[in-house]
């Protein structure tokens, strides 16, 4: 059916978001924790350079998941956007203090400034993400339907807290293993064992998240607790997890390319695994796919319109991350743009 | 002022007057960004042609430097972006959740347009070093493309919000039977998007050559600005009589296609043949008018080139379906004042033309030049208002004729909504301060460096001459630390 079609796109896109700007994320949630100006240079040095080329790409992934959204199932996005109103609104005030906060750390100099909008950067790169997880964890609960009110109790419980650090840890997790690679591709010797070390840590703290995070949602997500716990749930969680443990094993013998295919493979797969744990509900236990689906026409034209735009924007994205990891991508120097002084000689009359 | 909000009250919940500031003002500063970003990267590949077609290094650096601008520009917009997008479900939950099977597929092509937009430029800006000249320039010529396939999806969807085409309504008030082609391709789309594509392009050629007319005038009349100021402006001044067409053309499309929506920019109050035109002026609740220049029979003539062409006047439907008085004079404010601004460039671009063609020469009056300068400001001004014609003339409509922007806003508290007002106007403030701190920095920056080499200083503490990788950590301090 073709709204089984357009949920598959829509998982997707939310499992492309969650790898591409999962990873921007953890870039900047290492680059709050990389302690203070003159200690965290080297990090933060490494962040801006590996980040600046790819960030924005990243992030436009979210607006696609939006579109599809309220195109394909506008029930689902008033609903959500309802019930979880406060969330929602401070993730977007985050996502605009972190784009901002990136972009204009670069071309400034002062020291102070830099520390303001780096912290802005920084910061919301936390924030953001972990309202995005409680989001997708509080509707994981049911305690969310068509029709509900705003209310706190949709995103502060057990379940959404969990998935708002789980959210983060994977994003830390993705950002480390990226920037380890990184470490490599700029030759900073001391950053690959400095991001590793992170990488690791973050998969334990991951690991502990999951085990609590089972508890929790034992009875206070029983839906989707009981599709990861069982079935084809299970085997995609259970994959995940060999996934991450290959991660671990790779960045140890430092084949930091392969880590990054296994990284982002886990953070998919458990996406993925959320995605089937949930059917057919977009929604557990109030709303399924067929019932959020908008007209059958618009689907099958916005199936048709993501067809056009994978042949597309496909071979360019493709373009973009093989010319960033070859190295060619870099930022124009303050010597290039300063450098030419021919033609700054006054007209003769 | 009171009154203003008095009547914005009167015509639905409490919460409905915060949420639409809100986008106003997330809309209003947004769409002063989308002008560089559809139109910047054209004049910059213009620029970058010239470069390398001539082998001229001033052009060169001018396009180098309006990348390394717009890499700045480029990333404000796309987060401010971002969040009208998040306000759609935040703010018009109703709206979406009705009618966004029917209308959201023009998002859909513009999501993915952006998205093709954000690969390319990011390729673009960041391509300069290592690949080839030719190479590079090639792979940023789709940009312009890009971004005018993103400008189509936006304006599809306001165009549909103004003419909502493509449904048949169920007995319950549903859209049934959509028909994707008819709601895209709707009939304020053409008009729109054409006026918009041509506005976006005047304004950012405007800007741009305005910032080389402030330092011509500053008495740097160097070919440096002198490049700078003519290949941005002259993109402009072909338009701008272009646009005049366009501009005049469209107010004929709303006459035909929303006439309410016309009464209210030109305050017609009845339906009447040989309707006079009011440049200006104030319209009461009793249907008169205050102040303002009235021409006899013109609003008939313009709207149908005859003084006996009948124009629907506002009280031809229920004060209930038409904008109030106060938010007709706004958009019949907005409108004169986008029309004066228009004519006045009209006027300039034909100076411009006039000295080209006679001595192949930039006017040497410096009065066209400081008009020059405030060009630029000017054309946003005209794109905030071409903006607030069209959303406040639509009023009360959020879907004209089909739902009620009150009907579309969200059940979340007034007092929520104005504090989270409060907080996006504190960081907006915020990040467009330092954005603009931020250009003027680096626009002195160049500055200071090209007339110290012109001086024949040394450039040795300049970062980058050392290849591309980490640089001593010394070096990057004493960098830091020394440009203060």
């Amino acid at each position: 059916m073709i709204e089984d079609a357009v949920a598959w796109v829509l998982l997707a896109a939310v499992a492309a978001y969650a790898c591409a700007g999962g990873t921007d994320y953890g870039a900047g949630f290492w680059d709050l924790l990389a302690g203070g100006a003159e200690r965290g240079k080297r990090p933060r040095w490494l962040i801006d350079h590996a980040m600046a080329p790819v960030w924005e790409t990243n992030n436009v992934w979210l607006i696609f998941v939006l579109v599809v959204m309220w195109t394909g199932f506008p029930v689902l996005f008033q609903t959500v956007f309802t019930a979880m109103w406060l969330p929602l609104a401070l993730a977007a005030v985050g996502l605009v203090l972190r784009g901002a906060g990136f972009a204009l750390r670069k071309p400034t100099r002062r020291l102070a400034r830099r520390r303001v909008y780096g912290a802005a950067f920084a910061v919301s790169s936390v924030v953001t993400p972990f309202f995005l997880g409680a989001v997708v964890g509080g509707l994981a609960t049911g305690r969310v339907a068509p029709g509900t009110k705003a209310s706190a109790d949709a995103w502060s419980n057990g379940t959404s807290v969990i998935a708002g650090l789980l959210t983060v840890a994977a994003t830390a997790f993705l950002g480390a293993v990226f920037l380890t690679a990184d470490a490599r591709r700029f030759d900073a010797a001391d950053l690959v064992g400095y991001f590793r070390l992170r990488a690791w840590s973050s998969l334990g703290v991951i690991a502990v998240l999951a085990v609590v995070g089972l508890v929790v949602t034992d009875d206070d997500a029983r839906y989707v607790h009981d599709g990861l716990t069982s079935g084809i749930g299970l085997a995609l969680v259970l994959a995940a997890a060999v996934g991450a443990l290959a991660t671990a094993g790779l960045l140890y013998r430092t084949a930091t390319g392969w880590a990054r295919i296994t990284a982002i493979g886990s953070v998919a797969l458990v996406v993925l695994a959320w995605g089937l744990a949930q059917r057919p509900y977009l929604i557990p236990t109030s709303l399924t796919v067929s019932q959020a689906a908008g007209a059958s026409t618009t689907l099958r034209w916005l199936m048709l319109v993501t067809v056009i735009a994978v042949v597309l924007v496909g071979p360019p994205l493709v373009l973009l991350y093989r010319l960033d990891t070859a190295g060619a991508l870099q930022p124009l120097t303050e010597a290039d743009l300063r450098r030419t002084a021919a033609g700054r000689e006054p007209e003769s009359p | 002022m009171n009154s203003v909000i008095d009547q914005f009250l009167a015509d639905g919940p409490p919460q409905l007057l915060p949420a639409r500031e809100l986008m106003a003002f997330t809309l209003g500063s947004h769409i002063l960004l989308v002008p560089f970003g559809v139109a910047l990267p054209a004049i910059t590949l213009l620029m970058h042609y010239r470069g390398l077609r001539k082998g001229d290094a001033v052009a060169l650096l001018l396009a180098r430097r309006w990348s390394a601008v717009m890499a700045v520009q480029f990333a404000i917009g796309i987060v401010t972006g971002t969040v009208l997008s998040f306000e759609l479900g935040l703010l018009w939950p109703g709206m979406m959740g009705r009618w966004g099977d029917v209308f959201g597929l023009g998002f859909g092509v513009e999501a993915w347009a952006f998205f093709l937009e954000a690969i390319l430029i990011a390729i673009y800006l960041y391509g300069w070093r290592r690949l080839k000249p030719w190479t590079h320039f090639w792979l940023g010529l789709p940009l312009p493309l890009a971004a005018l396939m993103g400008a189509f999806g936006i304006v599809a969807a306001n165009a549909w919000m103004n003419t909502p085409r493509g449904f048949d309504l169920d007995a319950s008030g549903n859209p049934v039977d959509v028909d994707v082609r008819k709601a895209i391709f709707t009939p304020m789309l053409g008009p729109e998007y054409w006026h918009f594509v041509v506005g976006v392009v005047l304004a950012a050629g405007y800007v741009v050559a305005g910032v080389y007319a402030v330092g011509w005038l500053r008495g740097r009349r160097d070919r440096y600005h002198r490049l700078g100021f003519t290949v941005p402006f002259s993109v402009a001044a072909i338009l701008t009589p272009v646009q005049f067409v366009l501009g005049d053309s469209i107010a004929r499309s709303v006459f035909q296609k929303q006439p309410v929506k016309f009464a209210a920019t030109e305050l017609v109050w009845k339906t009447d043949t040989h309707v006079p035109e009011y440049l200006f002026g104030r319209l009461h609740p009793d249907g008169t008018i205050s102040g303002g220049i009235k021409i006899p029979q013109l609003d008939s003539i313009l709207a149908g080139f005859s003084p006996d062409t009948k124009v629907t006047g506002l009280t031809s439907v229920p004060a209930s379906d038409r904008p109030t008085p106060t938010q007709a004079t706004i958009a019949h404010w907005a409108f004169d004042i986008m029309v004066t601004i228009g004519s006045l460039l009209m006027l300039l671009a034909l100076w411009y033309g006039w000295c080209w063609l006679r001595r192949r020469d930039l006017p040497r009056s410096r009065w066209f030049f400081r008009c020059a300068a405030l060009a630029g400001g000017a054309c946003l001004l005209t794109v905030e208002c071409g903006w607030i014609t069209t959303e406040v003339g639509r009023q009360p409509w959020i879907v004209y004729e089909n739902m009620r922007v009150s009907e579309a806003v969200t059940d979340t508290r007034a007092s929520s909504l104005w504090v989270m007002f409060g907080i996006v106007v504190v960081v907006y403030v915020l990040v467009f301060g330092a954005f603009l701190a931020v250009l003027l920095k680096m626009s002195r920056g160049w500055r200071l460096a090209d007339e110290g080499a012109l001086a024949g200083a040394t450039e040795g503490d300049v970062e980058g001459d050392t290849p591309y990788g980490p640089r001593p950590l010394s070096t990057t301090a004493g960098v830091d630390g020394g440009r203060e």
